[in-house]
């Protein structure tokens, strides 16, 4: 008999209720449970980053957290990154300025610990953003654009 | 859906968990997870019962006694870089929680997380080595202290009954003005380190004090280098001192495994050690 919980919780600004097996992993959660296929699951053990989301406002690994223990929390997956509108954030619009991608597979947690960790840097160096992105995988851009795209972003998003 | 079925426990008190820890066989203790969670993705370890620590109160937070910090087991790494007491009494472990995983695992990993899992090239049981720390395990039948130096039984295992459970760490921090320097050797940012060391010194009017030196990732447990500490101390505080108590860590036990060699591991050990102490030493007021 599987093991299952009713969890309450907020993603991207709208609640949900589900019931969940307890074992199920936040990022499958979101995938599948919610259809929010924006967050990419990579190693599934913590190491490459893709699945990274917010949990009330702090960038964490979807894949090392279970569904159950996001209940009556605040989630934030890449889809809550833009204006309900469809404007881009700064990091997405700056992302494309500067070919910080090619594949995409990294992108959302690339996005989400960037948005994180500028909101508390806001004015980083280089070296910090290679550091605050070092458990962010990519293999396609050798980090350069994305590096750039951060910079310009932090830029941007002071101006505003 | 990647970890075995498991039936899970979510406690509000230490009380209740020891409690579920007592009742169920098979029960594993969910801290933050970094490291836990990929073992459950893994089945590396398949439990029959997870005990969640996540909503149990009490657990976690910094309290300054006036000569220690007492550190509930549950405070989560970047909590502890961001703390006032400890970045003023212990600088050493904000500096060495830099080199802990990524700032996304530091989110949710806990000081007691990381010390129950033991692994030996981990930051934290290095630092609470140096620090000669002392822990709180609560079970049925009450709490008992443990040093740190007779925390670890063997490879990653602590010596925690299966129905304990770490509440609180204490460690006894040195006087304003203490030199430190934390340094380890890694193939990537936020790896486990091939070697890790911590180097604390008092220096009064140039001469060492008082030493304390702990190396990482070089045995199953943190080693502390007491011959060197013990030739620091009454010595001038100087690189020639530094370098000569550093070529003592040459000598220590070192594991060899699929990627460096046990002789590789000494002579690194070496040369951080007199960086850290180097480093601990231009920190240190009274320094010449």
């Amino acid at each position: 008999m599987a093991d299952t919980r009713d969890i309450e919780l907020k993603v991207n600004g709208e609640s949900h209720a589900a019931s969940v097996e307890t074992r199920t992993s936040l990022g499958d959660f979101l995938r599948h449970g919610l259809g929010l296929t924006g967050t990419h699951m990579g190693c599934e053990h913590g190491v490459c980053g893709a699945c990274t989301v917010m949990v009330d406002g702090e960038a964490v690994r979807s894949c090392l957290m279970l569904a159950v223990q996001a209940n009556g929390h605040e989630v934030t997956t890449v889809e809550g990154l833009a204006d309900d509108d469809g404007t881009l954030h700064p990091l997405q619009e700056a992302f494309w300025k500067h070919h910080g991608l090619q594949c995409g597979f990294c992108t959302p947690g690339m996005l989400t610990s960037l948005a994180a960790f500028l909101r508390d840097n806001p004015d980083p160096s280089e070296r910090e953003v290679r550091e605050a992105i070092s458990g962010n995988i990519c293999r396609c851009t050798g980090y350069q654009g994305i590096v750039d795209a951060a910079l310009d972003a932090a830029k941007t998003m002071q101006g505003n | 859906m990647k970890p075995a079925p498991f039936t899970y426990h979510d406690p509000s008190t230490p009380e209740e968990a020891v409690a579920l820890l007592a009742q169920h066989e098979d029960a594993k203790l969910l801290a933050g997870g970094q490291s836990l969670m990929p073992m459950l993705n893994m089945r590396f370890v398949v439990p029959d019962h997870v005990i969640d620590l996540n909503n149990v109160a009490g657990l976690s937070g910094v309290t300054d006694t006036g000569e220690a910090l007492q550190i509930g087991a549950m405070t989560r790494q970047r909590d502890l870089m961001r703390d006032d007491a400890v970045r003023a009494r212990t600088p050493i472990i904000p500096e060495a929680l830099e080199n802990v995983g990524h700032f996304q695992t530091r989110n949710r990993g806990t000081i007691g997380g990381s010390l129950c899992h033991l692994d030996p090239a981990a930051e934290l049981p290095c630092l609470m080595a140096v620090y000669d720390a002392m822990l709180t395990a609560h079970g049925p039948d009450g709490a008992r202290e443990i040093p740190f130096a007779e925390w670890p039984l063997a490879y990653m295992i602590p010596t925690l009954g299966p129905d304990e459970l770490l509440t609180t760490i204490r460690v006894p921090y040195w006087g304003a003005g203490h030199g430190y320097g934390f340094v380890e050797f890694a193939r990537r940012h936020g790896d486990f380190a091939i070697i890790a060391v911590a180097a604390l010194l008092e220096v009064e009017n140039g001469t060492i004090r008082r030493a304390a030196i702990s190396i990482g990732g070089a045995d199953v447990r943190p080693i502390r280098l007491t011959e060197a500490e013990t030739a620091l101390v009454g010595a001038a505080a100087n690189t020639e001192t530094f370098k000569a108590a550093a070529e003592i860590a040459r000598g220590i036990d070192a594991m060899s495994d699929a990627y460096v060699t046990s002789a590789y591991r000494q002579r690194l050990a070496a040369t951080l050690t007199e960086r850290a102490l180097v480093k601990a030493g231009e920190r240190a007021n009274g320094s010449a």
